[in-house]
């Protein structure tokens, strides 16, 4: 049997994906996969043992000197502003280029080289009984598309249930986090900006036809500012985790709720229960 | 001498654009005759390396000098490899920028003067 991708996002960053995605994770005893490249933090409370890293690299053009003839059409076709054509050189920014190729496909003399460039890396290990995957991109990189692209590659045919944590907003990277997905996890909290971005969410999910459900995380004397707009919206609230202090502290020390606190594990058993029924369905 | 100024306008009473890479025209002024020429087709609206572009635009343009005033990095990085000079722009007319340029009073930028804008999608 093929297994079901759950993709946790919120819009909002701090929201809550990686304590819904680990502790949700570890109850289904799914494939814990940390997209959120720019800053994985699932590893703090999963605590793999790593088993292998492997490098994620991007094509950037080299120009061999020997054929170039400065005519300029590479720079002309970089549509990112990657080459510059100076007096004596064309000058490369490879944090500029998209590896789109299209430069290496227009010199007239065969004059760009592809050569990688190494621009983060892929973890994957296990946590006691679970398998763990996460991706990091390297300071100062434009974009974790790649790396992501790399992740999603490795999860593509388990049997096992996949859940995929993803970066916060709405940029190409949660796209590319949650494109495929079987169901989706919108997780929220009960505050103005809280709202504003899941409705951005919201508008993702629905543009990419994904089916998707919203948790409110630190529940409490403000959640009518989610459950009205989702109401309104005709949108499920599956599940409401409440705002603890005990929560806070579990989370700050990188403990995992469901083993800490029978109340949590609760609430979690009953997210997966009522999960698998929707994506059942 | 030719120099290169970005602008909000098209000609030489226009006040100067502080950005550089997405500034809306660029006015190209030979200091010596004051002839000049207004580029309205810039890199402002590109997806990404707005620097890198409006930057071989003016390369292309043959330019010695620039006046600016938000340089990002990608930028100067070009031009301090190409050996053209930026200096830093006065909040006021293209004309006047010209003149003061002239006198040697505008200051030179050598480091860039914010980080980049890349990867913001």
């Amino acid at each position: 049997m093929k297994g079901y991708k759950i993709a946790v996002l919120s819009g909002k960053g701090g929201t809550g994906k990686t304590t819904v995605s680990s502790n949700l994770a570890k109850i289904q005893k799914s494939i814990y996969v940390d997209c959120d490249i720019e800053e994985p933090n699932g590893y703090l409370f999963l605590k793999p043992e790593i088993e292998k890293v492997k490098d994620v690299n991007v094509m950037i053009p080299s120009i061999d000197y020997d054929k170039c003839t400065l005519c300029g059409e590479c720079t002309r076709a970089c549509r990112f502003g990657a080459l510059t054509k100076l007096i004596k050189k064309i000058l490369v920014f490879d944090h500029l280029c998209h590896s789109c190729g299209a430069c290496y496909e227009i010199c007239p003399y065969n004059a760009i080289n592809e050569i990688p460039k190494k621009i983060g890396a892929i973890r994957v290990g296990r946590s006691d009984d679970i398998d763990f995957i996460d991706g990091k991109l390297n300071i100062g990189e434009a974009s974790g598309v790649p790396i992501i692209k790399e992740i999603k590659n490795l999860i593509k045919d388990t049997d096992k249930n996949v859940i995929i944590d993803s970066p916060p907003g709405t940029s190409c990277s949660v796209i590319h986090s949650i494109e495929g997905s079987d169901y989706c996890l919108l997780v929220t909290e009960p505050t103005p900006y809280g709202l504003h971005d899941l409705k951005l969410a919201v508008e993702l999910v629905k543009e990419m036809n994904l089916p998707f459900v919203v948790i409110i995380n630190k529940s409490g004397e403000e959640d009518s500012i989610i459950e009205n707009y989702c109401k309104e919206e005709s949108i499920n609230v599956l599940a409401k985790i409440p705002f603890k202090k005990e929560y806070a502290e579990l989370y700050s020390k990188g403990n995992l709720l469901i083993k800490e606190d029978d109340e949590i594990r609760h609430t979690f058993e009953n997210l997966s229960q009522k999960l698998m029924e929707l994506i059942g369905k | 001498m030719k120099i290169a100024i970005s602008s909000e306008g098209d000609n030489l009473n226009s006040n100067v654009n502080s950005r550089f890479g997405r500034a809306r025209y660029f006015i190209v002024v030979d200091t010596e005759s004051m002839n000049y020429k207004a580029i309205g087709k810039t890199a402002a609206s590109s997806a990404g390396g707005a620097g890198t572009k409006a930057a071989q635009l003016l390369l292309d343009e043959g330019v010695d000098s620039i006046i600016s005033s938000n340089v990002g990095p990608n930028a100067l990085e070009v031009f301090q490899a190409a050996g053209i000079s930026v200096y830093k722009s006065i909040n006021d007319t293209i004309e006047k920028n010209v003149e003061e340029f002239k006198k040697g009073t505008l200051e030179k930028i050598e480091l860039p003067t914010n980080n980049g804008h890349h990867g913001e999608h």
